[in-house]
């Protein structure tokens, strides 16, 4: 077991190192807040930490839709582009981060980096953080431009979690590594997000790159998780699982088949993961 | 220069940077390296200059149009002829040059983002040329209103691939693009193709584009003996603008215009004047100006020519604009048409509709001119940045006409 900087854990990498001190990985599961609509978005958030009997994410990731998701494959995209026709705004995602941050379970956002220049970086900082929110994950800021983000991250006492990659060189993974408070985000495969077959080798190695560093940080491992399996096998040897578009695939199946609010294969999916990663043999 | 910009992390004072994910920046760290070690390379400088001249066939003629220029107030107006280059646009330029780029990063396939479709036809012919794979993205709005191009482009070897995600125009064929090389960056380039994106691309496009500019100036010593008192180009992403401004952004006596579409007018806010309407923001990896609503999502943008159809515009340009150093005004859909019909009938040289926005500005600061000071006698420099074969479908809906021809003659009765 990898042993962790405490004072660099806020409040969603506690979370991490609880699950980890439990023998296991974290689970931290995505949904976009306005799909299919606000109120239900929020429903399935709470719906992410709860499962089928109770047992689900440990950390929730909230997505603000963008009208250039460059990250996202094509079940994020679908269901952001439903969301933003449908009305939802950035303010929007506050109730989201209260409603979550009320089961306990700690709550990120997810999202471009244009929306939050645009609400004012300290404004978001001020106004997430009173509506309970632990940080922010930034796809498209990496350190090199977050000046800003930082100093409000730090008056605000919110966790940052940038993106690693495969191809970061040491350099650039040391850098943002130390950047990062909470845990550190490796984007598992080279792509944009979506749920695929098989997930890739290049997590184990990235993992481990990381830890070679002596982060003090847990390292969450994302892109390409859509069933229990692939959690215990990603869970194996990265200290959080991310899923999100198996799950937001779910809510897009249930609008499809005429019952936009029934929440069952969501709820079921998340039972599937949480067992995943309880079941991982861990490295 | 006075101030060599961009500085080394790709910024133009507070625009430009680099907004992208972690994944892109290993390519973009190696595509700056070997563009440094090509510049400084005089083997790779020849290569460049061979193909310009003997494929591409520059320079390209500065012609005066006389005719025209009785449109323009007391102006003399030149035409840096890019519509001349093989393909028909400035594009070519670009594209040959971060071709050998490619072949030089050792990589076998390409893509690109395309609007109007000439940076697409542009890229799938330099694919061709240097016998690389190439997948083109563009709007699905746009492959209808440019067919033409897409079976250019299919001719040439390339898959075209219609973006139907957002509002299906050059945004979305460049948020495609960059979803493909953050999967595809080990053997593929993204050739993007105007001044935009992360950095280093708006800088190498600059001075793959520059080439514009260094023979205006020369051709204009040459015939006349001084420089022009303003170079006007139409400004979508920028780089056609960008190829004409460079080397005169350190000539103070040379006023720099950009035109950008006003499609419908800016008060209907049907438009694409992304420096005149839009705010800062960051899009496609840049802080520019973007057209933006009040939570930050990027605006449709809209004009007659997909070429400047696009909601952000390239951060040297955003920096131009807020030093004052160039200025920039929107031209209608209307203006433009009207100028591409007046051009076509008094030269017999028929404009893409893009290069027509900065014809119909060539018309508007001409005319200005001459009422603010009557003696006035001003060269004004247009970039005709391409030609309009390829907007001959848009001509006929436009002015009603209907493709049949005006009388018959001779035949059966």
């Amino acid at each position: 077991m990898t042993s962790f900087d405490e004072r660099r854990l806020g409040r969603s990498g506690a979370a991490f190192a609880a699950a980890s001190a439990a023998g296991r990985a974290a689970l931290v599961g995505y949904l976009p807040v306005g799909f299919p609509d606000v109120p239900t978005s929020v429903e399935a958030m709470v719906a992410l930490t709860e499962g089928t009997d109770g047992t689900g994410c440990d950390v929730v990731e909230i997505g603000i839709p963008y009208t250039d998701p460059v990250m996202d494959g094509v079940a994020i995209q679908r269901a952001g582009t439903a969301a933003l026709e449908r009305g939802v705004h950035t303010r929007d995602v506050f109730p989201a981060v209260s409603a979550v941050a009320a089961t306990g379970t700690p709550a990120l956002v997810m999202t471009y980096w244009n929306l939050i220049e645009r609400y004012g970086v300290r404004a978001f900082a001020r106004d997430f953080a009173a509506a309970g929110g632990a940080g922010l994950i930034t796809p498209d800021l990496t350190p090199d431009e977050a000046d800003e983000w930082c100093a409000a991250s730090d008056e605000y006492d919110l966790d940052r979690i940038f993106l690693v990659a495969p191809s970061s060189t040491d350099e650039r993974l040391a850098t943002t590594v130390r950047a990062c408070r909470g845990w550190v985000y490796a984007t598992a495969v080279m792509g944009v997000t979506g749920a695929r077959t098989e997930t890739s080798d290049a997590a184990p190695r990235l993992v481990s790159r990381i830890r070679t560093l002596g982060a003090g940080l847990p390292v969450g491992v994302g892109l390409g998780v859509s069933n229990g399996d692939q959690a215990a096998c990603v869970g194996a040897t990265a200290d959080g699982v991310i899923v999100g578009s198996a799950l937001v695939s779910t809510l897009l199946a249930a609008e499809a088949a005429g019952t936009p609010g029934d929440l069952g294969a969501l709820r079921s999916l998340v039972a599937d993961l949480a067992s995943g990663v309880r079941r991982a043999e861990r490295a | 220069m006075t101030t060599r910009l961009p500085d080394d992390k790709g910024h133009f004072d507070r625009f430009g940077g680099r907004f992208v994910p972690e994944a892109l920046f290993a390519a973009l760290d190696q595509l700056e390296t070997e563009f440094r070690a090509a510049q400084a390379d005089p083997e790779f400088q020849a290569e460049l200059r061979s193909l310009q001249t003997d494929y591409a066939g520059r320079p390209s003629p500065l012609t005066e149009v006389k005719r025209f220029s009785a449109y323009c107030g007391n102006a003399t107006v030149l035409l840096k002829r890019e519509d001349l280059n093989h393909t028909g646009s400035h594009k070519i330029n670009n594209v040959l040059g971060q071709a050998l780029l490619t072949r030089r990063m050792g990589k076998t396939r390409v893509i690109a983002e395309t609007g109007a479709g000439q940076h697409g036809v542009a890229t799938a012919t330099a694919a061709a040329l240097f016998g690389l794979q190439c997948t083109v993205y563009m709007g699905e709005v746009d492959t209808q209103r440019q067919a033409l191009n897409v079976a250019r482009m299919q001719m040439l070897g390339a898959e075209v691939v219609a973006v139907a995600a957002g509002s299906r125009t050059l945004k979305d064929a460049l948020n495609e693009a960059l979803r493909d090389w953050v999967a595809s960056v080990d053997n593929t380039h993204y050739i993007i193709g105007t001044v935009a994106g992360p950095h280093p691309f708006p800088e190498i496009v600059r001075e793959f584009q520059r080439v514009i500019s260094t023979e205006t100036k020369a051709q204009m010593l040459d015939r006349y003996g001084r420089l022009p008192d303003a170079v006007l180009a139409c400004v979508g992403g920028g780089s056609n603008a960008m190829g004409m401004f460079a080397d005169f952004i350190d000539d103070p006596e040379v006023a720099l215009f950009g035109f950008e579409a006003g499609g419908e007018g800016v008060e209907t806010g049907r438009h694409a004047a992304t420096i005149t309407e839009g705010q800062e923001g960051v899009l496609h990896g840049m802080r520019t100006y973007v057209l933006q609503d009040a939570d930050g999502q990027t605006k449709e943008s809209h004009s007659i020519s997909a070429g400047l159809d696009y909601p952000g515009v390239g951060p040297e340009h955003a920096w131009l604009a807020a030093t004052g150093r160039a200025t920039y005004e929107p031209v209608t859909d209307a203006e433009a048409m009207e100028a591409l019909k007046i051009l076509t009938q008094t030269e017999g040289i028929m404009p893409a509709i893009e290069s027509a926005h900065a014809v119909a500005g060539a018309m508007r600061v001409g005319r200005r001119i001459a009422e603010t000071d009557p003696d006035a006698r001003p060269v004004l420099v247009v970039c005709l940045s391409g030609r309009g074969d390829k907007d001959v479908d848009t001509a006929i809906r436009w002015f009603g006409l209907d493709g049949s021809a005006d009388k018959t003659a001779g035949g059966a009765q």
